[in-house]
């Protein structure tokens, strides 16, 4: 008789498969729409064609551009204004510390925040400066000689000071671009900073009452709380969280959450910190299933052997 | 014979007892099952009405469920038919639209989009209009009224007033 | 009392008290199979590893696991998948096996409906087979309670408010069941109860009937053929193993079993370690937030058909829909009316419906799937009805049938 078990086989996979496509890649097609990556080009900006000469920036951001009447810049010397507490109770969020932003952010991106914190920023349908809502940045309107070259400087001296791109840690690009607004509980970080460890109870709670009073300001800042990211590289995955990033609106039209500019090398960075955070073991995952699967491989062919064997007699 | 019969009755007499001590038992099942008396004593939220914007959806919290408190702009209220004016609770010569925000198809919370003045559900499909009334099925009924008192400017949800006694009879809500 | 004599080794001394070498016989090496049956009849056996696999890796989970609304999602997450060794792999083995298990239970099924293997006094083997898959069910959904997500809390809403009946308004019924207005502490708990403790003990006493079930009227074979297997083992033990049309089950088709597993766990470890997400929903690594839909709600694949035949309808007809399709499968011992026990291929009417009711079940959970708007849920109604019609049509296509 006719061995029909090649045929069956085929019937069950092609059943199999046809379903997995419809309610897999084929229903969630049609769930989410699918947005391509931007390169981080942010090319609605436009481009600053100037050279900037960082000297002139540092008197600039120290002086005439009134940075550090909000920002710190520690690796400048210049000490936060206020504490983080007090600094969102006062704009919303707290203001970032500077030293690294030449490094983490896009250089095109930070020279058009500088000129309009809201039109780069991609939240003007919160703050229309025609309606009197003023983002709580201040525009750079020049300090007397041509802005462009002005906003070159300033970027030139911000990327002056910060570290280089290879010294930058997945940590330092997550906290610099998105932890002054998302908790990252299971890295231990508020979004004050990464929570130490306390002796007394007492000092403990102190500490969890400021971080509820930063998160109260930056709920009414952005209308909710924004949403502790510790499993996001599960439950978003990467290609979303970074078309995400690259531009809010895209998903999720109306959204308070600014563009924040990041350049796609720290971008990077932040996955591969949400990666340590929620999918801790993905090398172990790689290195233990490449030995399974080796193992399951020879078990199914000592198992056919045996078969072999057995069913010699039988037939 | 008669001891066969005698020792059949027996059995079942038996069997009789064990079912009662079985029934029994299922009984202190069914409580042990039952909502704890703090989960029910938990049931009360008190909402001041004087602190929403027309038009503006806000979501409040009863039960562990989210209910909708919708202040009806002048316009809102010029256009209701006979079913959405009997839904309205009225606080102060103010109309509200006060409902569990659950479809009362399988609760799914529906979305409000403010520009439609509607609610879609994005389980199963259904539609209710800002009078919470049904506008597109599944759900077999507009969404459901939590029983409420008023109380000056306030509202008690898990209290029940006349307000709400009569929209029960009425058939307002369930 | 029974009398034992001075055991001359372990095996014998085990012999007396327990007669291993009957059970042996009665369960392995007498337990007399077809030979002319194919993979498909492994299914058993793949089943049952997989369901050790399930039972395995769900002990390492519940070493850590807290049934607490406060922390059951961070024990799952951050505990069992950063902490504890290996407890990521655990819970990829525990989550892709709850979805593949399925799988294997609808090829197990639609197997013994092609070949109607549940006639001819194997209803039993049938009704036992679909009380398994009901508790199958109900474990796979009570687990799916426990990571305490955001799919795990909207599924346990939808599913739980479908016992208030529709029109019966049996609010109360659906408090009772959560234990609370909406799903919170007790309901987790008595979920977390349900998944570790009293669906397991339910399963493993139908398994028990399951299996009782196969050994008196044997296992069907591929032809439709009845063997007089008292015959054939005699000719098999007196040494015709060649002439003979049966087999041992152990070690002869044992070896194919396994042979059929060991393929099958290439299989099962791929999706594990690479390709996991079908098994474990993205959604479900939110938190649960009682004041949050997801934007669109599913069950997990295996129950999309039965949700599909509840959704286009309004509410009573739907619940009455979804009731038909939970026991209908139960019944089909007595619907099917024909006299032949062999291949739907070989049986007419019944072997289009046998295809028409596979593809209508695939395209029902294609549908369940799919957001219910325009073509899909047009689609979606269509099935359903053919669901429905199919069911109703069996017992006069089958009562139609020639005895061959």
């Amino acid at each position: 008789m006719k061995n029909k078990e090649p045929i069956i086989l085929a019937v069950v996979v092609f059943f199999t498969l046809v379903t997995y496509y419809l309610v897999e890649p084929y229903a969630h097609g049609v769930m989410h729409k699918h947005v391509e990556s931007e390169n981080y080009a942010y090319d609605d900006l436009p481009a600053i064609n100037k050279t900037g000469d960082a000297a002139r920036g540092k008197d600039l951001v120290l002086g005439a551009g009134a940075c550090t009447g909000c920002h710190s810049i520690e690796v400048a010397g210049m000490p936060a204004p206020m504490d983080p507490v007090t600094a969102a109770s006062s704009y919303g969020v707290n203001p970032p510390d500077l030293s690294n932003a030449g490094v983490i952010f896009d250089g095109k991106f930070l020279a058009n925040l500088i000129k309009n914190p809201a039109h780069a920023l991609m939240v003007e349908h919160k703050f229309d400066a025609s309606k009197g809502q003023m983002h709580p940045m201040t525009q750079f309107y020049g300090a007397g000689g041509d802005l462009d070259q002005e906003v070159a400087d300033m970027v030139a001296y911000l990327q002056s000071i910060a570290v280089e791109q290879e010294s930058v840690t997945p940590a330092m690009a997550y906290e610099n671009a998105c932890g002054r607004c998302h908790a990252l509980k299971y890295e231990n970080w508020t979004q004050i900073g990464t929570k130490p460890s306390f002796k007394y109870k007492k000092d403990e709670l102190a500490f969890d009452i400021k971080v509820l009073e930063y998160e109260d300001s930056i709920t009414k800042y952005m209308g909710k709380l924004p949403p502790d990211l510790s499993m996001y590289i599960r439950s978003r995955g990467e290609h979303y969280i970074k078309t995400f990033v690259e531009n809010p609106q895209n998903y999720l039209h109306g959204t308070a959450m600014p563009r924040v500019g990041i350049n796609a090398e720290s971008m990077d960075k932040v996955i591969e910190h949400l990666e340590d955070a929620g999918d801790t073991k993905r090398e172990e995952r790689a290195s233990v299933g490449a030995n399974v699967m080796m193992f399951t491989i020879i078990f199914a062919i000592f198992a056919l052997l045996w078969k072999k064997q057995v069913w010699r007699d039988l037939h | 014979m008669e001891k066969n019969g005698r020792r059949g009755f027996m059995g079942k007499a038996f069997g009789a007892v064990a079912a009662v001590g079985a029934v029994g038992s299922l009984v202190a099942m069914k409580k042990s099952w039952d909502p704890l008396p703090s989960v029910k004593a938990a049931g009360f939220t008190t909402l001041d009405m004087t602190a929403y914007t027309a038009g503006e959806l806000v979501t409040e919290k009863w039960r562990g469920k989210p209910i909708f408190v919708l202040k009806k702009t002048p316009e809102m209220v010029a256009k209701q038919n006979e079913d959405d004016k009997a839904r309205d609770i009225i606080v102060n010569g103010e109309h509200f639209m006060v409902a569990i925000g659950l479809c009362t198809h399988l609760g799914c919370i529906p979305a409000y989009y403010p520009d439609e003045e509607g609610f879609i559900c994005a389980c199963h499909g259904g539609q209710f209009d800002f009078a919470g009334m049904v506008t597109k099925v599944p759900p077999p009924r507009g969404l459901d009224i939590p029983p409420f008192r008023i109380d000056g400017n306030k509202l008690v949800l898990g209290e029940i007033g006349p307000e709400y006694e009569n929209m029960k009879e009425n058939g307002v809500t369930l | 009392m029974a009398h034992f004599e001075k055991a001359t080794s372990v095996k014998d001394w085990l012999n007396q008290r327990l007669a291993i070498e009957k059970v042996e016989k009665v369960m392995a090496s007498e337990y007399w199979i077809p030979k002319n049956i194919n993979f498909l009849w492994a299914m058993g056996m793949v089943l049952m590893i997989t369901f050790i696999l399930l039972l395995v890796s769900g002990i390492f989970l519940l070493m850590y696991y807290q049934p607490n609304v406060a922390t059951a999602f961070d024990s799952v997450n951050y505990t069992i998948m950063r902490e504890v060794g290996f407890g990521w792999l655990w819970r990829h083995i525990h989550g892709v096996a709850a979805s593949v298990v399925f799988l294997i239970i609808y090829i197990h099924m639609f197997t013994g409906i092609y070949y109607g293997s549940y006639k001819k006094g194997r209803e039993m083997i049938w009704i036992s087979g679909m009380l398994l898959f009901i508790t199958f069910s109900a474990e796979a959904f009570s687990g799916y309670m426990l990571p305490w997500g955001q799919m795990s809390y909207w599924a346990g809403m939808v599913i739980t408010n479908i016992f208030s009946l529709g029109g019966l308004h049996l609010d109360g019924l659906v408090e009772w069941i959560r234990g609370d207005y909406v799903p919170a502490q007790a309901f987790l708990n008595r979920f977390f109860m349900l998944h570790v403790l009293l669906l397991p003990l339910a399963i493993l006493g139908l398994i028990g009937l399951h299996f009782a079930a196969l050994r008196i009227p044997h296992v069907n074979n591929q032809d439709g053929e009845e063997i007089d297997f008292d015959a054939e083992a005699q000719k098999y033990l007196a040494g015709d193993k060649k002439g003979s049309k049966v087999m041992r089950f152990a070690n002869d088709f044992m070896s194919k079993d396994m042979m059929v597993v060991g393929i099958y766990l290439i299989f099962f470890f791929y999706l594990v370690f690479y390709h996991y997400n079908f098994a474990m929903d993205p959604v479900n690594f939110d938190p649960a937030d009682g004041l949050k839909t997801p934007a669109h709600i599913y069950p997990e694949w295996y129950f999309l058909w039965s949700y599909e035949i509840l959704r286009p309808f309004s509410v009573n007809i739907g619940l009455i829909a979804f009731g038909f399709a939970q026991v209908i499968f139960v019944l089909l011992p007595f619907l099917d009316r024909s006299p032949n026990t062999v291949p739907a291929n070989r049986r007419g009417a019944f072997g289009i419906w046998f295809w028409l009711l596979l593809v209508d079940m695939i395209v029902l959970t294609a549908m369940g799937k799919l957001p219910p708007e325009g073509a899909f849920s047009t689609i979606g109604l269509v099935a359903a009805l053919a669901f429905i019609a199919l069911w109703i049509a069996l017992p006069f296509i089958t009562a139609k049938e020639k005895k061959l």
